[in-house]
């Protein structure tokens, strides 16, 4: 409860959600005034669908049964209410330090400190409701955290930006007030490619093979009647496709000093930010139909934070792209990695009696700074990871591999999709390239950026890494950037 | 155990022959306890031609536990380098991993009450990844606490971000 009163001192005056720190105490804000709408609206509605029929005889009921109802419907929305207006007033958040300070709870009170040196992604959201309302819910993801650990749900969108650009300028290293970093655009996912390579799926080319043959069957059988029981199976074929495709469209991938920018989502708009430094380890995906039309790829990322809790779509660093733009963007994700230029080592030829088809796709190397392992028929997965984000290597053997004298080797990550498995290696050589790798990784750790990556040179903290000239010199801004003042980041000295 | 799990060139630490012990219990725990029921069950239902059938199976399991512990007990082993340190265990399927002290983030010690019992403990390395298996079981208590100091001050010293 100590810091009850300094939590009680601040944020009433001024604007109540922007952050500010004083020269003196910390002075935390609110959120929106909005939130508690913006939060219990789902509540209502769905307090709502539950009572309503239930009740339908109330409403036949004249005059009494409507007052009864409405009575009911008011008790309800007034305790939310206060519910929710209490939970508001007592969720304060601002700056302190090196810290994120979030303080909440109405009987228990919780103050919490995300330490920002440690940030690994700043994510704003808006669900459909609150963009038409123009607000947004920041997320600050941190390691180790099984959720993500300080929503700050709803600001302002400005509000949201403010505070986004602020915390990654502190996580950068930067003290001083730095406006909102330029950035330069790197990828953009046309819809007609999103919807195509939605399309362009396993389950809708099987559904678009099998539907007709049902339909000539059920036609001569049965009638069309009959075709009802394929609605179920066909929903739950698009329903996930009709996700990925809302949640990933107007995709851009844009860089940028303070990292990644990543914007996203039709009705639910996301926008995240990666730092520098914070992307454990990529996979790239080719699905074979992609593989085989189109020369599409994926790419999926592991950031720590961004657990098994996560929507799928968030640990997509690129949906869908043509290879060789993928491949040049790489290089940019992870700097100098180059896949033509890893060299992948296939398996012992002994290996195709526990893999018949994958033999010759199963391949491992390393440069100096990436390790590179490839696997997969059909999804084909070609794994890159940086030495230095390897946080144990291991090594197993099964007793078929055994008797093969093979092994598989696993460079373990944070957990995330990605995991990066050289598999069927030579047992003796997997056993080796274990020891080696954990040597690679010790040197690169030693020569890795500092976590505060902007934080290198005291003497001149506020030099942006230079950004090499884009292919088009087209406006960085993204569509959600709009509004804010785009100023050079940061000023010269 | 072949060499080829025992790399690094350095000395490798077994564990204690308790752990062997402690796991010969559990399996004759289950088999007798097993074993009782399915003897109940046949004596209850006049099927007694089966019970010196149940006494062989049973007869085999034990001695097989009692072997397999054994085995298990020796494939346990773990070697502190300069930099990392390395486990390996398993017998059907075997394991190795190498965890860079930099990398841990915090190490646990552990002790149930069988292990109590039998004077052993469980030490094991978290990292930020959740499938790093780095647990040495059967540590003598005196050597759990010098492991679990050693490698604290190792991770402080060594430290690294993700």
């Amino acid at each position: 409860m100590t810091d009850a009163a300094g939590a009680a001192g601040g944020g009433d005056g001024g604007d109540p959600g922007a952050p500010y720190r004083g020269p003196g105490a910390v002075v935390l804000g609110r959120l929106h005034p909005l939130t508690p709408v913006l939060r219990g609206w789902r509540f209502v509605v769905a307090a709502l669908a539950v009572l309503v029929p239930q009740n339908a005889d109330l409403l036949g009921g004249g005059q009494r049964g409507l007052l009864r109802l409405g009575t009911g419907v008011a008790v309800l929305l007034l305790v939310g209410g206060v519910a929710g207006v209490l939970a508001w007033r007592f969720t304060r958040y601002g700056i302190d330090g090196g810290d994120l300070r979030v303080d909440s709870g109405v009987l228990f009170r919780r103050s919490r400190r995300v330490r920002l040196d440690r940030l690994q992604a700043v994510d704003v959201v808006q669900p459909l409701l609150a963009r038409l309302l123009g607000m947004a819910e920041l997320r600050l993801e941190v390691a180790g955290g099984s959720s993500t650990e300080a929503p700050l749900a709803y600001l302002s969108l400005d509000d949201a930006h403010r505070l986004r650009n602020e915390l990654l300028a502190r996580a950068a290293g930067i003290e001083e007030d730095a406006p909102e970093a330029p950035e330069r655009l790197l990828h953009e996912v046309p819809g007609g490619r999103l919807l195509a390579s939605s399309l362009l799926t396993t389950p809708v080319v099987v559904g678009v093979v099998l539907v007709p043959v049902a339909l000539g069957v059920a036609a001569v059988v049965e009638g069309v009647g009959s075709l009802l029981f394929l609605a179920p199976a066909l929903l739950s074929i698009a329903q996930p496709l009709l996700q990925q495709f809302l949640a990933n469209f107007g995709f851009t991938l844009a860089e940028s000093p303070d990292g990644l920018r990543l914007r996203r989502g039709l009705l639910e708009k996301r926008a995240q930010t990666v730092p520098p430094g914070r992307i454990q380890a990529v996979r790239v995906v080719e699905p074979w139909l992609w593989r085989r039309f189109t020369d599409w790829v994926r790419l999926d990322v592991d950031i720590a934070g961004y657990g098994a809790g996560q929507q799928a779509s968030s640990a997509q660093l690129l949906p869908v792209a043509p290879r060789h733009e993928v491949l040049a963007l790489l290089e940019r994700v992870l700097p100098g990695a180059s896949l033509p230029a890893v060299r992948l080592e296939g398996v012992p030829r002994r290996a195709a009696w526990l893999a018949p088809l994958t033999r010759r796709v199963l391949g491992a190397g390393y440069d100096d700074r990436y390790f590179v392992a490839r696997r997969g028929l059909l999804e084909r997965e070609t794994d890159v990871m940086p030495h230095e984000r390897a946080q144990s290597v291991r090594v197993t053997q099964g007793p078929l591999q055994r008797r093969l004298g093979l092994a598989s080797l696993t460079l373990d990550t944070t957990p995330g999709p990605v995991t990066v498995r050289a598999e069927h290696r030579d047992a003796r050589e997997a056993v080796a390239l274990a020891l080696h790798e954990a040597e690679l990784a010790r040197r690169a750790r030693a020569a890795a950026p500092p976590e505060r990556w902007m934080a290198a040179h005291p003497a001149a903290p506020v030099v942006p890494p230079a950004l090499p000239d884009p292919p088009g010199d087209g406006p960085g801004a993204g569509p959600s950037g709009a509004g804010q003042p785009r100023a050079p980041y940061p000023p010269p000295a | 155990m072949d060499e080829l799990f025992e790399p690094g060139g350095g000395e490798w630490t077994g564990v204690s022959e308790r752990l062997a012990a402690l796991e010969r219990l559990v399996d004759a725990l289950w088999v007798l306890g097993v074993g009782a029921v399915v003897g109940v069950v046949l004596v209850l239902t006049d099927q007694r031609a089966w019970l010196p059938a149940v006494g062989a199976v049973a007869a085999v399991l034990l001695a097989w536990g009692w072997w397999y512990a054994g085995r298990s007990r020796r494939a346990w082993g773990y070697t502190e380098r300069e930099q990392d340190l390395l486990v390996r265990r398993g017998v059907a399927w075997r394991s190795l991993v190498v965890v860079p002290y930099g990398r841990m983030q915090f190490v646990d010690v552990t002790r149930g009450p069988l292990e109590r019992a039998f004077g052993i403990a469980t030490v094991q390395l978290h990292t930020a990844a959740a499938a790093t298996d780095a647990r040495i079981p059967g540590l003598l208590p005196e050597e759990a606490s010098r492991l679990r100091d050693r490698l604290a001050h190792l991770g402080e010293t060594r430290t690294a971000g993700l």
